[in-house]
């Protein structure tokens, strides 16, 4: 008997909260990669695939539509909507992991996003501490995930497949209460 | 909220770190050559001080890199924190109110 495997967007079957003062969305599909590599080989590494690695804390780089994300001191999570040719890498010590059947993205954006964010997640969301173009991990509520701001009003927020429900369900739960 | 300053992250909220024991406690080089004695102390003996205590801290829902912190056990006041691997930082125990 053959199974199909069924590949459900994020949020598929969410009642989206009223208003636009939070707006839920998906991002699109993309290849996902987490990449662990030392000083040395980074340049290498950026230029493989296609987008600087950020040597800042805590920052995002992007390149056209790939993202590098910060993640640690050797750790960046890579998003690219087409799968980057790492066999530059080849002798380079390294590790590279695709992620891209464990975790997507959604998108929190509208005024009251962070406020919304901050419903669940510790970290100071005010823009001066928290500018465009900062990402972490974090936590929102009892799940971890990779919070990403991309405009003064919109992040971009990244969990593990199996919790995504459960960080959609509570963002749009909490987002009902700034949508009178 | 407690801040504690992860030395990669900065000041980020308590809830984000995982606790990681007693700091500074090298593996022995051969185990097989102990007694059972000493083997027990390196597995169990610790320091358990009232005041300031080097430990291991995780940024799990962070950078996710393990660090070392002095805190102060009677008033969970974060001292200090540096990176593995570096020697503890030379600290005057702060005086207990
Ligand atoms: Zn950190």
């Amino acid at each position: 008997m053959v199974e199909t495997a069924l590949r459900r967007p994020p949020l598929a079957g969410l009642v989206p909260p009223p208003g636009d003062a939070v707006v839920l969305a998906p991002v699109p599909p993309a290849a996902r990669f987490i990449l662990r590599v030392r000083p040395a080989a980074q340049t290498a590494a950026g230029e493989a695939f296609g987008g600087p690695l950020p040597t800042i804390a805590c920052r995002a780089a992007t390149e056209g539509a790939r993202a590098a994300l910060w993640l640690g001191p050797d750790e960046w999570l890579l998003i690219s909507p087409d799968a980057p040719d790492f066999t530059a890498l080849a002798g380079v010590p390294h590790s590279l992991v695709d992620v891209g059947h464990r975790q997507a993205g959604i998108t929190v954006s509208g005024p009251r996003a962070a406020a919304a964010l901050n419903t669940g997640c510790p970290l100071d969301l005010d823009e001066a501490a928290f500018p465009v173009g900062m990402c972490t991990r974090t936590v929102v509520a009892k799940t971890q995930i990779v919070l990403w701001r991309t405009a003064p009003e919109t992040f971009h927020v990244e969990a593990w497949r199996s919790f995504l429900p459960y960080v959609c369900g509570y963002l749009a739960e909490a987002s009902r209460e700034f949508s009178g | 909220m407690l801040l504690i300053a992860c030395p990669y992250c900065g000041e980020r909220p308590e809830i984000e770190f995982a606790y990681g024991g007693e700091a500074h406690i090298a593996r022995p080089a051969d185990p097989s050559a102990m007694s059972d004695e000493e083997w027990a102390a390196f597995l169990y003996a610790r320091t358990n001080p009232k005041g300031t205590h080097a430990e291991r801290w995780r940024h799990t829902n962070g950078c996710g890199r393990f660090f070392n912190a002095v805190r102060d056990t009677v008033t969970d006041f974060f001292v200090a924190t540096y990176k593995t691997g570096e020697p503890r930082p030379d600290l005057t125990p702060r005086s207990v109110v």
